[in-house]
């Protein structure tokens, strides 16, 4: 067992990026970071007391092993990874990327898929323009502790105007509960280009009293007239701890597509936003999350408005079994200027039991007058009407049941870019649901 | 033999207030009764009540379909017993389509081991959608969810044709719905017309009446049936409409409202 390091700064960042061989512009650029952790605090998310969190991990640097194919892969990856997939993959296994393939065709046009401590090398001013732009290093303590540690990650630069049809599928998956774990993925689609991307986080740590600290973050970069759909299915064991802070920024006409499962057993803390910069720009965001146990959940979503006629859309759903707590938190912000915007949410939550505690406070922070913006929450338990109306053609009212919570969380589960993702997903709710 | 539907003395309450006050009926197989009535007078709550609403107490009475007590029955055994409501306001769910919802209904009829093929599932819906008129896109949209008002009504007969029930409640199936829709659902009703069935159509106007021929017809007051008779009752009521009934009657208020 590790004891975990509770002094973790300046020095520590610099000696590892260090012991990796980072090139110098990136061992200054983490000493920074450590330097800012060290002073930081944690983020304060609505009604999560996180500070009691084993948040202070930091783990050791345990790269997995680098394979040519993916038979070599630990058989446990392998049966993460959907049959049908054959577009481009990355896998990260604990503190390392240990697979990369990029169809030779997708290379041809240009696409570049590597580590993005490779690409720490390679594409040293793609990187500095972009790393952690969107999602600062000093926002606070966990920022600065991703920044800091960030191994492994995903880079991801889709040049101008190219299509890609088969989803890029990212497997961030760790089975040493001692690892640090935390992977940065950077997604740059140019101007006119147009792709699905896949990230499945995954464990297999077992019974472990060591936590497991996820603290990964997502930058995308979607230029003008471009569009992502961004596909995330996160699902570790109840002693990980899952931080996932998810940023878009969006030029004009740009588009992403935010489709979220957040199913991680354990304490869950994510943030999904959405800048939506350009004029005519849009976001549309799907999230849903099942509690189980005695799990606390933290979900927010935010879109920030500062095009004109820029148009967000979120929609959270969120089924707590148990003595399971969401809170469940939807900003919305129009800034000055942003003229002809809409901005729409809605948060749910279907509580199962009567131990289970659900909150929705949807925010409309609006700076313009010519907007449209709306917001709609609730928080209540399955529809009584809507069972009796199941039951009176015959279905027993567990299968109806059933088939309303299933229903609930459909709107995402259907949008799932990849059938065996999906799949893989319905798999997990039907483990999490019982 | 025994009687398809009976029902005897029914009372039935909701919040502690007593709708229905001595319900009785018996219906025999092939034949359909209407029930015709004032706002009121306790229709709703007596189809409700004889699906099992929870929001209904039944506090007195018996209920027997092809002599199986129905009371005694949870819900979804009644709904696979026989017993069919298409309802007034259908409930909207999100995430079910109309397809796995009606597969799951037939299949809980069949049983475990015992379900239907997806192909002949699709094949026998897809029918059914096109005798009522129905865009095939209805199959995959959510259970009606955005449906409009005939739409919704429309989809409750569809779950009739193709569950197939002994004894079906029409609730007001005619609200809302144009002339050329009334004729569909009518003739899908019709259609349905078997010996071994009946059907018990709940309505405040004649004008459905013209499109299915009841065998009996019953006016209720005041939470059971006062007066009961053959169609030409109800080409009279909607002449003449209920104050005639109530003042032969020595009715003054038809409502439950006042015991």
């Amino acid at each position: 067992m590790s004891t975990p390091t509770t002094s973790f700064g300046r020095e520590a960042a610099a000696k590892l990026a260090r012991s990796k061989n980072e090139p110098a512009w990136l061992v200054a650029w983490r000493e920074e970071a450590g330097q800012l952790a060290s002073t930081l605090d944690l983020p304060k998310p609505e009604k999560t007391p996180i500070h009691r969190w084993a948040l202070d991990v930091y783990g050791a640097n345990r790269p997995g092993q680098a394979v040519a194919s993916t038979a070599q892969l630990p058989q446990a990856i392998t049966s993460l990874l959907p049959a049908e997939a054959k577009g481009a993959l990355i896998v990260q296994h604990n503190s390392s990327v240990v697979y990369t393939e990029l169809p030779e065709e997708l290379k041809a046009k240009g696409v570049v898929l590597t580590s993005l401590e490779e690409a720490a090398r390679t594409h040293e001013d793609l990187l500095r323009q972009h790393l952690m732009t969107a999602y600062q290093r000093d926002e606070h303590k966990l920022a600065a502790l991703h920044a800091a540690l960030w191994n492994g990650g995903v880079f991801l630069y889709v040049p101008r105007g190219v299509e890609i049809e088969e989803p890029i599928q990212a497997l961030l998956f760790a089975d040493d509960a001692e690892a640090t774990f935390v992977p940065h993925i950077l997604v740059i689609a140019e101007a006119n280009s147009r792709f699905a991307f896949v990230e499945n986080v995954n464990s297999a740590i077992g019974d472990t009293e060591t936590t497991l600290l996820h603290n990964g973050a997502v930058e995308v970069f979607v230029k003008s007239g471009a569009h992502v759909r961004y596909a995330a299915v996160h699902h570790m064991e109840k002693a990980a701890i899952d931080v996932s802070y998810r940023r878009a920024v969006l030029d004009n006409d740009a588009r992403i597509e935010w489709i979220i499962g957040d199913l991680h057993e354990g304490n869950t803390l994510t943030d999904t936003k959405s800048i939506l910069k350009g004029n005519g720009s849009n976001s549309d965001a799907k999230i849903i999350a099942v509690g189980t146990g005695k799990q606390r959940v933290s979900l927010t979503t935010q879109a920030v408005h500062f095009g004109r006629a820029s148009e967000s859309d979120m929609i959270t759903r969120a089924v707590m079994t148990e003595e399971a707590t969401a809170i469940i938190n939807g900003i919305t912000k129009i800034e000055h200027g942003a003229t002809k915007a809409n901005g729409q949410q809605t948060e749910k939550v279907l509580m199962l039991s009567p131990k289970a505690r659900g909150d929705a406070n949807p925010i409309l922070l609006i700076d313009e007058d010519d907007v449209k913006a709306g917001h709609a929450a609730s928080v209540g338990q399955v529809n009584a009407e809507q069972v009796h109306y199941l039951m009176s053609r015959g279905i027993a009212k567990t299968e109806a049941e059933r088939l309303i919570i299933y229903g609930f969380l459909d709107p995402v589960v259907s949008e799932i870019p990849l059938a065996g993702i999906r799949e893989q997903l319905q798999r997990i709710l039907e483990r999490k649901l019982g | 033999m025994s009687n398809l539907f009976e029902i005897r003395g029914l009372k039935s309450e909701i919040e502690g207030k007593e709708i229905l006050k001595g319900f009785n009926l018996t219906m025999q197989g092939g034949e359909v009764h209407a029930i015709m009535g004032p706002n009121g007078t306790g229709k709703s709550t007596l189809a409700s009540s004889i699906m099992g609403h929870p929001k209904y107490e039944v506090t007195e009475g018996e209920v027997y379909l092809n002599g199986e007590d129905v009371l005694e029955m949870a819900v979804d055994e009644r709904a696979r017993a026989g017993l069919f409501l298409a309802m007034q306001y259908p409930s909207e769910i999100t995430g079910v389509t109309n397809a796995d919802f009606l597969r799951s209904a037939i299949n809980a009829r069949r049983g475990e081991g015992n379900e239907i093929s997806l192909i002949k599932f699709v094949r026998q819906m897809e029918a059914k959608m096109k005798e009522l008129d129905m865009n095939p896109e209805f199959m995959h949209r959510y259970l009606n969810e955005g449906f409009s008002g005939g739409e919704k009504k429309r989809n409750e007969i569809l779950q009739m044709l193709l569950l197939e029930p002994k004894l079906v409640i029409l609730d007001e199936i005619d609200s809302g719905l144009d002339i050329d829709a009334l004729k569909i659902v009518a003739a899908g009703v019709n259609a349905m017309r078997a010996d071994d069935r009946g059907f018990l159509i709940i309505t405040h106007y004649q004008r459905l009446l013209n499109y299915i021929k009841p065998d009996f017809v019953h006016v209720m007051m005041q939470g059971r049936i006062v007066k009961s008779g053959g169609p030409e009752l109800a080409e009279r009521l909607e002449a003449e409409g209920y104050d005639w009934v109530k003042e032969e009657l020595g009715i003054v208020d038809e409502t439950v409202g006042q015991a």
